[in-house]
């Protein structure tokens, strides 16, 4: 059976006379998913490098998102409902960025000449997004799943463990330079898109915002890479007793974990 | 003592090519070339048609970057020959046909064609309400403020390098281009327009209009007449969010 709706959508004359008004949503909402995200990322970043102050900090902030210091006893399910919600999140502006990403042949060819020829700057950080963005679909879904199906494990040796012994560092590697070539890019892109603090002279302020975006972006990749290193470090160091968890000496007994 | 600088010579590559001859492929052609004082590409593109190729195909008017028909890609960048210095430019300078638009012969295209189009797809023109079309009448003052601001906008020369320089409308033959968002913005601004933001919407709401342009910005960057282009897409986007979102 076919309503009068399926019928008129069918034929593709759903938008008439009037134009759809999703355009203008998909945009706004691809903007700020990927605002959210972009501003995720720097905080997530700062968190995850606690553990270059010390195995106490970046335990501390573990068990902080964990509820702990609020409940007394530790939740790592709250971590899975978070990580779950930017899962949804990541895939919901993944679907709506993948319709500007060059559909055919035609199109590859012509972006990537264009590209080429014109050596515009801006122009070929719309290429870097969208190569980021294709290899975040899987990296971000491969970490994020891992992060959801074990919160418990997240801690200095948990963590680290898994960097070195579980093997991850090689993702965490490129991720790294992906998320935050891409989501610099991006929150640059959506100053110059929306217009913010654009100031009286346009041109003047978008040299600012492109020189501001690279130091935060060096910044974190800097941040980053020491971060890494340093659970590598660890972990390496610990690899003979995998699967211990680090309690800070003032914290023992470990504090006690509902099971997920 | 001001020192005497040998004059350079210059090569200019070519892209040669007739669509409308069978078999003609697209080549690269060079001309070298005495370069003068205060030396524009279009004084060096037509001393290469007078004294070294008659078959050489290019466009020009005024000579003074406003007709907008000289536009071509110079060195990868859309660009107005008349209005481009060789001196500015290296020693080898590659010249070659706007893309997107018809290709008539070499550096020659047919953008009017694809602005007719733009034009009667976005309607650019003053749209009044029938019973107001009262020649008698005198017009309303316009604020000099305003005036000068839909001036600003008023400027373009429709010469087609915001196209030729934009991504999208690369890769996506029906986006209407900084050239289309410019001038409903410019209409827009225009109080004897009596079109409201639900009339533009069905001009612009979609990703052929303002919601496609991905914020490349190679259009600003290369608009010869420096229109603020980046400002009156992100301005037109606002406008039009917030069209797509109240109903
Ligand atoms: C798409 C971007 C990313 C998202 C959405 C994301 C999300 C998350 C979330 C939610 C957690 C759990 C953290 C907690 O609650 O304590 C986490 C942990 C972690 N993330 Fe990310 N992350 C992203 C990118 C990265 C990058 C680029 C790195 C590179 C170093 C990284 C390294 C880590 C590490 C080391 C942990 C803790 C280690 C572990 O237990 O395996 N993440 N991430
Ligand atoms: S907006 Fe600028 S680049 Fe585009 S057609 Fe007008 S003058 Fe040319
Ligand atoms: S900002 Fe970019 S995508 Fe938008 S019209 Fe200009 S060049 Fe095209
Ligand atoms: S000849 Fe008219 S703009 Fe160059």
């Amino acid at each position: 059976m076919n309503s009068t709706q399926n019928v008129i959508a069918g034929v593709g004359l759903a938008d008439r006379p009037l134009k759809s008004r999703w355009p203008a949503r998909m945009d706004f909402a691809q903007s700020a998913s990927g605002l959210v995200l972009g501003l995720f990322m720097w905080g997530h970043m700062f968190f995850v490098s606690t553990i270059l102050i010390s195995k106490d900090a970046m335990w501390s902030v573990t068990k902080f998102f964990e509820g702990y210091f609020v409940l007394g006893v530790s939740y790592p399910g709250v971590v899975s409902i978070v990580v779950a919600g930017v899962l949804g999140l990541v895939m919901f502006h993944a679907f709506l960025a993948m319709r500007k990403f060059p559909a055919n042949y035609r199109q590859y060819r012509t972006f990537i000449g264009h590209r080429r020829f014109m050596a515009h700057e801006d122009t070929t950080l719309w290429w870097v997004q969208v190569v980021t963005g294709f290899l975040l679909f899987f990296m971000a879904a491969v970490h994020l799943y891992q992060m959801m199906m074990h919160p418990g494990d997240i801690g200095p040796y948990g963590s680290a463990d898994r960097v070195w012994s579980g093997r991850w560092w090689p993702l965490y590697l490129v991720m790294l330079f992906a998320v935050e070539l891409h989501g610099g890019v991006g929150l640059y892109r959506l100053c110059v898109k929306w217009g913010w603090l654009e100031g009286k002279d346009a041109n003047a302020s978008r040299r600012k915002l492109k020189a501001a975006k690279w130091v935060l972006t060096v910044f974190f990749l800097v941040l980053g890479l020491a971060t890494l290193g340093a659970y590598m470090k660890i972990g390496y160091e610990h690899r003979a007793q995998v699967g211990e968890k680090y309690t800070p000496a003032w914290a023992v007994p470990a504090p006690k974990e509902k099971a997920q | 003592m001001a020192e005497v600088k040998a004059a350079r010579t210059l090569t200019f590559k070519i892209l040669r090519y007739n669509p409308r001859v069978p078999g003609d492929k697209p080549r690269l052609q060079s001309y070298q070339l005495e370069e003068a004082d205060g030396m524009t590409l279009f004084i060096a593109l037509n001393e290469i048609r007078d004294k070294q190729d008659a078959s050489l195909a290019f466009d020009f008017v005024c000579r003074a970057g406003i007709c907008g028909s000289c536009a071509m890609t110079i060195d990868g960048r859309p660009g107005l020959a008349c209005r481009t210095l060789t001196k500015n430019l290296g020693a080898e300078i590659t010249l070659a046909p706007l893309p997107v638009f018809e290709l008539i012969a070499d550096l020659s295209v047919d953008t009017g064609k694809w602005m007719r189009g733009m034009s009667e797809r976005l309607q650019t023109w003053v749209h009044m309400k029938q019973e107001e079309i009262d020649l008698k009448r005198i017009e309303d003052r316009m604020d000099p403020d305003l005036a000068e601001e839909i001036f600003e906008l008023d400027r373009c020369i429709e010469c087609g390098c915001c196209v030729a320089g934009c991504g999208t409308a690369r890769m996506r033959e029906d986006f209407v281009g900084a050239v289309g968002l410019n001038k409903v913005a410019r209409f827009r601004l225009d109080p004897r327009d009596k079109r409201t933001d639900d009339d533009y919407y069905e001009l612009v709401g979609d990703d052929a209009g303002v919601f496609g342009c991905m914020s490349l910005l190679g259009c600003h960057d290369v608009c010869p007449k420096q229109l603020p282009l980046q400002t009156q897409i992100a301005f037109l986007r606002r406008k039009m969010v917030l069209q797509g979102t109240k109903g």
